[in-house]
């Protein structure tokens, strides 16, 4: 009794330090350790998904993150099979930290280069370090390996020794070049992923008009992806509506069909799309077998714009059907038929109580299918001919041909900072919460 | 009675039958009429017609058959929308993403009735079912009996002449049950509505109702205020489907005017008033409410069959006392008696005569 | 997709050579071309060493290697890659060096470094195959045969659509050709921003009328299709469509380009002994020659010229379909593999904003 009034009168006296237990200790610690051992197994449970997350995607994401600013192939040299690191051109980038931008490269520039090329000799990384320059000056590459390969012989004056080599060693745009890649931090990636480059001074210019393409691409792949989200947004509205209101028997057999390409592989599925779409293909001969096309003028369905927007239509539509339908399913059919007694039109209800319920699928499927459009390259690949070319094409291309993993880095991080923009967009104008996938 | 003023026949069913799959009739000629102002509930088990009979009324379903007539106009052909008839339904089904304002709202928008007038009625509704303080409010934070209210509030806003209800207390508990039967009945009153309600549940039919219609299989067994249903149900159905009742089997012995004698089978005569029966030798079901039931000899009518019972079992339930008895071979005979000071409690195994007057005794069709 | 597999299976495989380590592990391109290696030089390898060759497929068998690499997880021991590949991969550091010393004498005792066709053999690498990228029509298709590369271009001549690889190189080399550029001065032109500018009029021509390939298989199909009236190819996909699947398809040798495959050992290849032996055995003069009795592409060794015999189905006599066939190198011209690592980011770029248009 004594000992319950004590409590109750600290905590009227001191309402900072909260309510007791009986026995005197602060009712929220004691809280916190009854729910510690519930929160620890709770963690352990959870543990394995949070690290197979870490390292198959924050990892993977941070990995690449940091490749699209960091390229070590005018800094330092692997040996790939001892992992022994060298560093290289540490001459000439003594050089640049002494003399600013701008400074005419002189004959102690010159001395400074051609002691690096001796190393990048013995290390066998001229090809390394020439392949770094070339990403930002065409040509630069054979410059660096024809004279890391004579580099025991060039003699005082260097400046010299080297213009004989090539004339081009003295190219102010090479030595901008140069300067930037002997950090190895830089933004140049970027400013390539968006057509820009540096000029000789160091002022970012637009890259020469016939050779613009990511800015282009980028924004085809975002009107393809918005037009290919509104496609199949009006396919499968009706779908998901069918879906939701039959018996469930019935819509469960329409499901399967619906989940049916699901159990394809994509290439097949692709594949199939260029055999009906081409124009020896199915739909082309039909079309001409009904006498409602000419031999000649068959239509032009694959390997172009159009291609894509079909397979990825297509490819997609499931993505866009799941979400929609767990949202209709549960409306129930007397909001409707309410709304109808009210003496609203079949359009009126629609419109003002069925569409406005169902708004968190279409956001949840119009981003989902958005998102995936973004950043689907087998099928515009197969099918996308030239002007079906989205810009994960050219990620792919420089992931698997040109090997310029910095540059395709960076094009990834910006569609993914584009999809973060999305995302958040998303999120202020429809809210996060409204969202439901399923 | 020949001639049906305007006024008698505000709702007409008409020889209405309804099909869903063309092979068997869910609605088998169905004829009803309804006065103005009249509380009309439709009673019955599910699958006996009842919710598609009101679906037919709202428009949600059309009739395969007949004619359904609104004020003298058939509506046969006019879309939900146009019929002007205000609805609740089982589920309240209001509209979610709408505060309870704009639910309210919504068929004043949509009869294009201007913002003050809109809000306005849209308060004057509120009031009426005692929820002006929650406009604002998301349905999804109210209690399911402050949903209900919104929900007849709404069907009321426009001030229809006709309500239809679809089972609207069928998700609340008791309590609030038997509170909302009570606003509801006097609201429809007040304001002068026809209302037509659909429930299975008799309590609510025989509270609320001027009339109530049972239906089973289709057809519509009786229509009659609550007390005549409850008094003198025209057969078997009824009788079973409204209220507690006591059944015994046997043949009609002989039937003199409304007074008969039936025969049961272990050989007991007892008196009845015949219902359905019109003939000796016609086989019969006995039916008597358990409240009927006396076994106080002075309380008993001079010269009526008594029979012989046997106490197996005796439940006090507060305000009044049922006693399950052997009657006739019949082991579930209920009788309740009042919880009165001088009350007799009987006993399990206790032997006594039951009697009753003969016109709560119905002769009915086997 | 197929790389995936791929890389799961050599995964597999490796693990599986720890305990025996007598395997070798050769990634190609697939489709005939692998299956003309696995007949000439897997199969009597393993007979004779008794190690076995796991054989598996790539698009690109490059693309994974710096990948596998730099991840420290290195499956592959054995790769055929393309010329430009070899020499790139070689001075990143990603392949092991080959000693030339390892390759056996010609028959006649001529040395290796002798016999191997000038450029076959490089630090990293040693070519088995010359191989070439020439234009085919499908005869049933065509108005009239096209007779030069200025054909190809010609859309007035012969109408229909055309097969082009989606790649700079090659197809930027062939329009300079058609445009009557003699072999010989293609690269100095292209080396110049007029003589590129010069290719891409040539290619604005026919940009409608173009249907991009990626894949080696796809050509000889999408001629087969209809899709297309010409298309270029690699010479022994369509050698292999017409000769072995008798479809109606035939080679123009004007204007080709020719390239080497060659070998090259992932540097930290698990087998790498095995691997150097492998490549040793199968670029010996024999098996070269062997090869081409599979595939329609040359051998690097000038002394398996002679040894070219018939080609498998045992009738068709292989000689006039070697890119190095005498009557086919009228107009030739050899891949410079120097300017296409100098040249590959600008002309891709300017080709993909070209093709983005």
């Amino acid at each position: 009794m004594s000992d319950a009034t004590l409590s109750q009168a600290t905590a009227v006296n001191e309402p900072s330090a909260g309510l007791t237990t009986a026995d005197g200790k602060p009712l929220k610690q004691a809280l916190l350790r009854a729910q510690s051992h519930a929160r620890r197994r709770a963690f352990l449970l959870v543990a394995p998904l949070l690290a197979f997350i870490l390292l198959t995607f924050v990892m993977p994401i941070g990995q690449m993150l940091h490749r699209s600013v960091h390229n070590e192939g005018f800094t330092w040299h692997e040996d790939v099979t001892t992992g022994h690191r060298t560093p290289i051109m540490t001459n000439l980038s003594q050089w640049f930290d002494d003399n600013p931008l701008g400074t005419e490269p002189d004959e102690a520039a010159f001395a400074a280069l051609a002691a690096d090329l001796v190393v990048l000799r013995e290390v066998k990384a001229a090809g390394q370090a020439g392949t770094r320059i070339n990403y930002e000056r065409s040509g630069s590459r054979s410059m660096f390996t024809k004279a890391a390969r004579r580099a025991n012989k060039l003699e005082a004056p260097y400046k010299e020794a080297l213009l004989e080599l090539d004339e081009d060693w003295v190219d102010p745009s090479l030595w901008r070049v140069m300067r930037d890649a002997s950090s190895s931090y830089t933004a140049n990636f970027y400013l390539a992923a968006l057509d820009r480059t540096k000029d000789a001074d160091g002022k970012v210019t637009q890259v020469n008009e016939n050779r613009q393409v990511y800015v282009k691409l980028f924004k085809r792949t975002l009107f393809l992806s918005i037009i290919i989200t509104l496609l199949t947004l009006i396919l499968a509205y009706p779908i998901a509506h069918l879906l939701a209101t039959l018996p469930l028997g019935k819509s469960n057999l329409l499901m399967i069909l619906v989940l049916l390409p699901f159990w394809t592989s994509l290439l097949v599925r692709t594949t199939s799309w260029m055999v009906l779409l081409q124009s020896q293909g199915v739909v082309n001969d039909a079309l001409v077998g009904m006498g409602l096309l000419g031999d000649e003028n068959r239509l032009e369905m694959m390997y172009n714009q159009m291609g894509t927007l079909i397979a990825m239509t297509h490819i997609l539509l499931p993505f866009m059907v799941l979400p929609l339908y767990s949202v209709m399913r549960p409306i129930n059919p007397s909001y409707v038929r309410a709304a109808r007694s009210l003496g609203a039109t079949s359009w009126t209800a629609f419109r003002r109580i069925y569409f406005p319920q169902t708004v968190p699928g279409i956001g949840a499927g119009a981003l989902l299918v958005f998102i995936l459009a973004v950043g689907y390259y087998i099928t515009p690949a197969l099918v996308g001919g030239a002007d079906g070319q989205l810009i994960s094409n050219l990620i792919a291309f420089h992931m698997q041909k040109s090997l310029n993993w910095s540059l395709a880095a960076a094009l990834a991080a910006l569609l993914l900072g584009g999809i973060l923009i999305l995302y958040w967009l998303y999120d202020r104008l429809v809210g996060i919460d409204n969202l439901k996938l399923g | 009675m020949a001639h049906v003023s305007r006024n008698d026949a505000f709702v007409e069913f008409e020889r209405v039958q309804k099909s869903y799959d063309g092979e068997n009739l869910v609605v088998k000629d169905l004829n009803l009429t309804l006065p103005k102002g009249e509380f009309l509930t439709m009673l019955g088990p599910s699958g006996s017609g009842k919710t598609t009979c009101l679906m037919m009324l709202a428009g949600f379903e059309t009739a395969t058959h007949g004619d359904i007539r609104l004020d003298g106009v058939s509506i046969n052909h006019i879309p939900p929308h146009k019929r002007g008839i205000g609805m609740v339904f089982q589920n309240y089904a209001l509209f979610p993403h709408m505060t309870i304002a704009e639910n309210l709202s919504f068929p004043l928008e949509v009869r294009n009735i201007g913002k003050s007038d809109r809000e306005e009625k849209v308060k004057r509704a509120l009031d009426m079912v005692e929820m002006g303080a929650f406009g604002g409010r998301r349905p999804s934070q109210l209690s399911g009996g402050q949903q209900q209210r919104i929900a007849l509030a709404r069907a009321l806003v426009f001030e229809p002449e006709l309500v239809l209800m679809d089972e609207p207390l069928g998700a609340l508990d008791k309590q609030l049950r038997e509170k909302m039967q009570f606003e509801i009945t006097r609201l429809a009153h007040n304001l002068g509505i026809t209302t037509v309600y659909v429930t299975h549940d008799q309590t609510e039919a025989l509270t609320m109702s001027d009339r109530v219609a049972v239906f089973n299989d289709g057809r519509i067994q009786q229509l009659a205020p609550p007390t005549e249903l409850y008094e003198s149900p025209v057969n078997s159905f009824v009788a079973q489907f409204i209220g507690e009742n006591n059944t015994l089997e046997g043949t009609v012995a002989e039937v003199n005017g409304n007074r008969a004698l039936v025969k049961l089978d272990d050989g007991e005569v007892i008196d009845c008033k015949p219902v359905n029966v019109s003939k000796p030798g016609e086989r019969t079901r006995v039916s008597i409410r358990p409240e009927r039931v006396e076994y106080n000899k002075d309380r008993m009518q001079e010269g009526v069959h008594t029979l012989q019972a046997e106490v197996l079992e005796f439940i006090y339930m507060g305000d009044i006392f049922r006693t399950r008895l052997r009657v006739a071979g019949n082991d579930e005979f209920i009788i309740k008696t009042r919880n009165a000071p001088d009350q007799v409690r009987l006993e399990p195994g206790q032997q006594i005569d039951i009697g009753w007057m003969p016109e709560d005794c119905h002769a009915l069709d086997a | 997709m197929k790389i995936k597999t791929a890389l799961l299976a050599s995964a597999l495989t490796t693990a599986a050579a720890v305990a025996q380590a007598q395997e070798v592990t050769v990634m190609s391109w697939g489709g005939a071309y692998t299956k003309s290696q696995v007949e000439a030089y897997h199969k009597p390898f393993t007979a004779e060493t008794g190690i076995k060759i796991v054989s598996v497929d790539a698009d690109n068998p490059a693309t994974p290697i710096k990948a596998q690499v730099e991840a420290g997880n290195v499956t592959i021991d054995v790769a055929d890659v393309e010329f430009s590949d070899a020499v790139r991969l070689c001075d990143e550091g990603l392949l092991e060096e080959i000693d030339v010393s390892i390759l056996p004498a010609a028959p006649d005792g001529t040395p290796a470094e002798d016999d191997f066709i000038e450029g076959a053999l490089q630090d990293c690498a040693v070519a088995n195959i010359v191989w070439s990228t020439v234009f085919a029509y499908n005869t049933e298709n065509v108005s009239s045969a096209p007779a030069s590369i200025a054909d190809f271009f010609d859309t007035t001549k012969i109408p229909g659509k055309r097969g082009l690889r989606k790649s700079a190189k090659a197809t930027l080399e062939m329009a300079l050709m058609a445009d009557g550029v003699p072999a010989a001065e293609v690269y100095d032109i292209l080396d110049t921003e007029e003589g590129v500018d010069r290719a891409f009029a040539v290619l604005d021509k026919i940009k409608d009328d173009i249907v991009w390939w990626e894949a080696g298989a796809q050509p000889p199909q999408l001629l087969a299709d209809g899709e297309v009236v010409m298309s270029t190819a690699y010479n022994g996909r369509i050698f292999n469509a017409a000769v072995a699947e008798s479809q109606p398809l035939e080679v123009v040798w004007d204007g080709q380009i020719l390239d080497f495959d060659l070998f090259v050992v992932p540097k930290g290849a698990p087998n790498k002994e095995a691997a150097l032996d492998f490549i040793a055995y199968s670029t010996d003069t024999q098996r070269l020659a062997d090869q081409a009795s599979w595939i329609s592409y040359g051998p690097a060794r000038k002394s398996s010229g002679s040894l070219v015999g018939l080609f498998s189905d045992g009738k068709t006599e292989m000689a006039p379909h070697m890119p190095t066939a005498e009557a086919n190198l009228g107009n030739a011209l050899v891949n410079n593999f120097e300017f296409w690592v100098d040249k590959d980011t600008e002309l891709n770029e300017r080709f993909n904003a070209w093709l983005a248009n």
